[in-house]
């Protein structure tokens, strides 16, 4: 809970005195590794964040993209791990509040929510069910309550997360460019703090998100209340109307301590406040207890005299509870005082920017052994394998969880959540695709090959909607980084993401780090999940369909690439093997050309193929347009591969689209000039789906039973408890 | 012509309603904060959906005793076309402009979803471009949406045609799959599905010219349109 002791001397030696115990307190939340990035800082300059749509700007907590005609999105995403793995549904809540006000800081209106949501085996572990349950209400609860669709996102399940819970929250918001916070202040400005009131919840919040869970810490998990946030954002985006705002920030992780010294460090100004006038729920807090107290629905902003009492009337319209808690100085001293008492007086520089670290790195033992794996004999009867994997939580539809947000709120959800990416339509007549990936299994086997797949599949499935990327976020999910494997396995993820990135030239635009996840069992498997915004420039998104007879073409090569795939640890709990890996100039090549098929209109539905193979690809799209499909394996383009490896392995940069006859030779022509490994493999028709090869049947399957599996397994687990 | 958007602290469905009335049906709009009086020059009033003061209590019962219900009950005594689209419909019944009580759905969940609702009435100023049995896609979007009455009232619903519209289907436990009703003399409306989700094809998988014959219907009773 506090600065190691080398950390201790240097915050001495940079003073120049001892610190008093409530100096001691704000470095210690601010240096935390939640706050401070300082084992990550070093590493995550490596990628790219540059780009023709990237605006950056000073005390920005979004990144932001230009999406031309005079607006921009914004996007930004945070985990909430440790408090949800504790208190499932007050953790989940707060995670999607805290990441709309990072919106809201930028000036821009919080449009979409997606999540990802990680959590053991749940058809084992009443407890895994009940933290998922709970963990779903919490988000439902208060992305409903604010009005902000939860648009998609991702849910996975594995037996490294047991006793615990990732919860991802991607925001994104919208708005116009000229509106964006300028965060320009001055001297004698004032500073504002506007919203819920500080109580004793969430003390130390960032701290025990810098540990190792070891007890269930209650008292530092923030409680929700989505109503207070409502009326934040739409208080704010008044007061940004009326050009109330000259800089803002949310308060989140170590509370007012750091958004204080970030802001001021930040803006290079100085900030005195007194903590006497910030409301209060309670009374007999200690100045420390509301300096690190991480209450919710709280904003700091500051504004000119003049606009002061403007900012005033529209709070009281609101019912927004806000204090004047201090002013702007030009000394570039945090100064926090109780009425005249200093009680803190350090400099901003140095508490919001902690001693960087050197983490050691060493490749991990188990690594070596995954590549030795024995693969396992051939099932008799496919059919029956294919039907449970329809079944297994990680596949099967999650219409459970989001059936219960609401994704129509804000009318502009044209592709509603259960399809590829989710697209959102803006005000400019584009449309925006977004989807956040991850996958543990693949990264555990091998971390780098395991982020770029991550990577990869959200490209794909921003692209089968018709998107251009436009950029990514990305989430990276690690254990303890003083054990060197594991921070092995941190630099290894990361500079697959930054190389995959670079040769895509998808800038970064924003991120979080998130470390110490353990469990009982030891450290969670390595799990980065990105996010992929992607742009379609039309005036029409692509409507997708499948026609009776439109043909199966198979984009790609499918590899001997069964390492961490759900075939291979749901049906024989293997874990190990070679897992997939993406070949750059491929990906490039046959996403590009999947863009242009879709461009052209030449395919009337796109799917990517990524959990469960080829398989279970086909079964989606025969699920989706309930349409029959007749494969012929012989004809995909793969390794030598038995049956059951075709149809499951999950290598990447394939995909499926449904081609109508008429448009069969311009995607062929097109796919040849480019030099892509295609296979016209099969035909939709009829109400089975049948893979034959060599003339005989290999898996069987009659779509309504498909369906009825993969559509109702996850909501019949939690059912009953 | 002028209609009313009141706009309740923790409503959300506010500038979606403004949206649809004023940029796809041309309909000059205004929003109305709910502590401010309701203007006399309006000539229909809409209560959109949302989370009026967070659900706290009951949905829409806090919201039923906001400033701005006393002008509405007015308006509403005038003739005044109203309608009240999911929390919206919740406050006009808190508020004891429409009959029954709206009671968590029976999967004690929050459910998002498409459905189809079927036209019962279409006398009224929000249905009057509807075929009677026409059948509208449309989404619901809540906790508490299953419409309850007791059997005497839903007697004289049926007998005063105040059944507006039906779920073609059990959908969440609702009294005779009841998915809107109006008042007595027909010029309030509540419904809980929402119209103004369904009323663009961008954003209707299925088919958005039903649903906008609703706001169409409000065209045509406010003479705007044939």
């Amino acid at each position: 809970m506090s600065l190691t002791k080398q950390e201790y001397t240097t915050l001495e030696k940079k003073i120049g005195r001892t610190p008093n115990k409530l100096e001691l307190q704000i470095v210690a939340a601010e240096w935390s590794e939640h706050c401070s990035y300082k084992s990550s800082k070093k590493h995550l300059r490596i990628l790219p964040r540059e780009g023709a749509r990237v605006i950056s700007g000073k005390g920005y907590d979004s990144g932001v993209l230009d999406v031309g005609d005079g607006y921009v999105v914004t996007i930004h995403i945070e985990s909430h791990n440790h408090p949800s793995a504790v208190e499932p549904y007050g953790g989940a809540a707060t995670g999607v509040g805290g990441v709309i006000r990072d919106i809201l800081s930028m000036g821009t209106r919080p449009i979409a929510i997606l999540d990802g949501l990680r959590f053991g085996d749940i058809e084992k572990d009443s407890h895994a069910r009940w933290l998922f349950k709970n963990a779903v209400k919490g988000i439902a609860d208060y992305g409903n309550c604010l009005g902000i669709p939860t648009v998609g996102g991702e849910i996975e399940f594995d037996k490294c997360f047991t006793n615990y819970a990732l919860v991802d929250v991607a925001a994104i918001g919208f708005g116009r460019k000229e509106r964006l916070i300028k965060n320009k202040v001055d001297k004698d400005d004032f500073v504002i703090l506007i919203g819920g009131a500080t109580g004793r919840d969430g003390i130390g919040g960032s701290q025990f998100a810098s540990d190792t869970l070891k007890s269930e810490n209650r008292s530092a998990v923030q409680i929700p209340d989505p109503f207070i946030e409502k009326l934040v954002i739409e208080a704010i985006l008044e007061a940004r109307n009326q050009n109330c705002i000259k800089a803002m920030k949310d308060l989140g992780g170590g509370g007012l301590s750091c958004a204080i010294s970030e802001t001021a460090d930040a803006l290079s100004v100085g900030i005195e406040l007194d903590v006497a006038r910030v409301h209060k729920r309670e009374p007999g807090m200690s100045p420390s207890e509301i300096m690190v107290s991480e209450s919710q629905e709280r904003m700091l902003l500051i504004t000119d005299r003049q606009k002061l009492s403007v900012l005033k009337k529209i709070c009281e319209k609101f019912r927004v509870p806000y204090s004047v808690i201090g002013k702007v100085k030009d000394d570039k001293m945090m100064q926090v005082k109780v009425e005249t008492n200093t009680i803190a007086n350090l400099a901003c520089n140095i508490v919001a920017n902690a001693p960087l670290l050197d983490r050691e790195v060493s490749e991990p033992e188990y690594i070596k052994k995954m590549k030795k794996v024995k693969k396992p004999n051939t099932p008799r009867n496919l059919s029956k394998i294919l039907l449970k994997m329809l079944e297994n939580p990680n596949i099967a539809s999650k219409i459970w969880a989001y059936g219960q947000y609401d994704h129509e709120v804000g009318i502009r959800t044209v592709i509603k959540p259960g399809q590829d990416a989710s697209v959102l339509r803006l005000d400019n007549g584009k449309f925006l695709s977004v989807k956040i990936d991850g996958n543990s299994k693949h990264c555990y086997i091998n971390p780098r090959d395991g982020a770029v797949g991550c990577f990869e599949e959200a490209c794909r499935n921003v692209v089968c909607t018709g998107a251009t990327p436009i950029g990514m976020v990305d989430h990276l999910q690690f254990g303890n980084p003083e054990d060197p494997e594991i921070f092995w396995t941190f630099r290894q993820s990361l500079e697959g993401l930054t190389e995959f990135a670079k040769y895509f030239e998808i800038p970064c635009v924003g991120g979080k780090v998130s470390f110490y996840n353990e469990t009982n069992n030891g450290p969670i498997k390595p799990t980065p999940l990105i996010g992929v915004l992607g742009l379609i420039e039309k005036n029409s998104p692509f409507v997708q369909k499948v026609a009776n007879g439109d043909l199966l073409f198979i984009i790609g090569k499918t590899k001997d690439e069964l390492g961490g795939s759900e075939y291979y640890e749901y049906i024989h709990h293997i874990v190990g093997g070679v897992c997939p890996v993406v070949d750059l100039k491929i990906s490039k090549t046959n996403m590009q050309v999947v863009l242009e098929i879709i461009k052209e209109g030449w395919a009337n539905c796109a799917h990517d193929c990524s959990k469960g193979g080829l398989a279970i690809g086909i079964c989606e799209i025969c699920i989706n347009y309930e349409t029959g499909c007749m494969v012929t394996m012989d004809k995909i383009q793969q390794e030598k591969l038995r049956s059951d490896e075709t149809l499951f392995s999950e290598s990447h940069s394939r995909y499926l689209l449904a081609v109508s006859p008429k448009n069969v030779k311009k995607v062929v022509d097109l796919l040849d000039a480019r030099n892509v490994l295609y296979g016209i493999a099969g035909k939709f028709i009829g109400l089975r789906i049948i893979f034959k090869k060599n003339a005989k049947t290999v898996a069987d399957l009659r779509v309504d039973k498909a369906r009825e599996k993969w559509l109702n397994s996850v909501g019949q687990l939690v059912k009953h408890g | 012509m002028k209609v009313g958007v009141v706009v309740f602290p923790g409503s959300n469905c506010d500038r979606d309603m403004q949206h649809v009335l004023s940029d796809v049906f041309k309909l000059k709009t205004e929003m109305l904060w709910h502590e401010e009086g309701i203007p006399k020059n309006l000539d229909a009033i809409i209560l959109p959906g949302g989370f009026s003061y967070g659900d706290r209590l009951r949905a829409g019962v806090i919201a039923a005793h906001s400033p701005a219900i006393s002008g509405i009950k007015k308006m509403a005594e005038k003739g005044m076309p109203i309608l009240g689209v999911c929390n919206g419909f919740q406050i006009l019944v808190e508020a004891g402009l429409l009959p029954g009580a709206l009671l968590k759905n029976t999967s004690l969940s929050f459910m998002c979803k498409w459905t189809e609702i079927i036209v019962k009435n279409n006398k009224t100023p929000f249905t009057n471009k509807l075929k009677i049995n026409q059948r509208i896609p449309i989404p619901i979007a809540n906790g508490e949406g299953r419409y309850y009455a007791d059997k005497e009232t839903l007697r004289t619903l049926k007998k005063n045609k105040q059944i507006v519209f039906t779920y073609c289907q059990e959908i969440n436990g609702s009294s005779l799959n009841i998915a809107g009703i109006c008042n007595k003399e027909g010029n309030v409306v509540g419904m809980m599905p929402h119209p103004e989700r369904a009323a663009e094809p961008v954003i209707n998988p299925i088919d958005s010219k039903p649903a906008s014959m609703i706001f169409q219907s409000l065209l045509k009773s406010l003479g705007v349109a044939q």
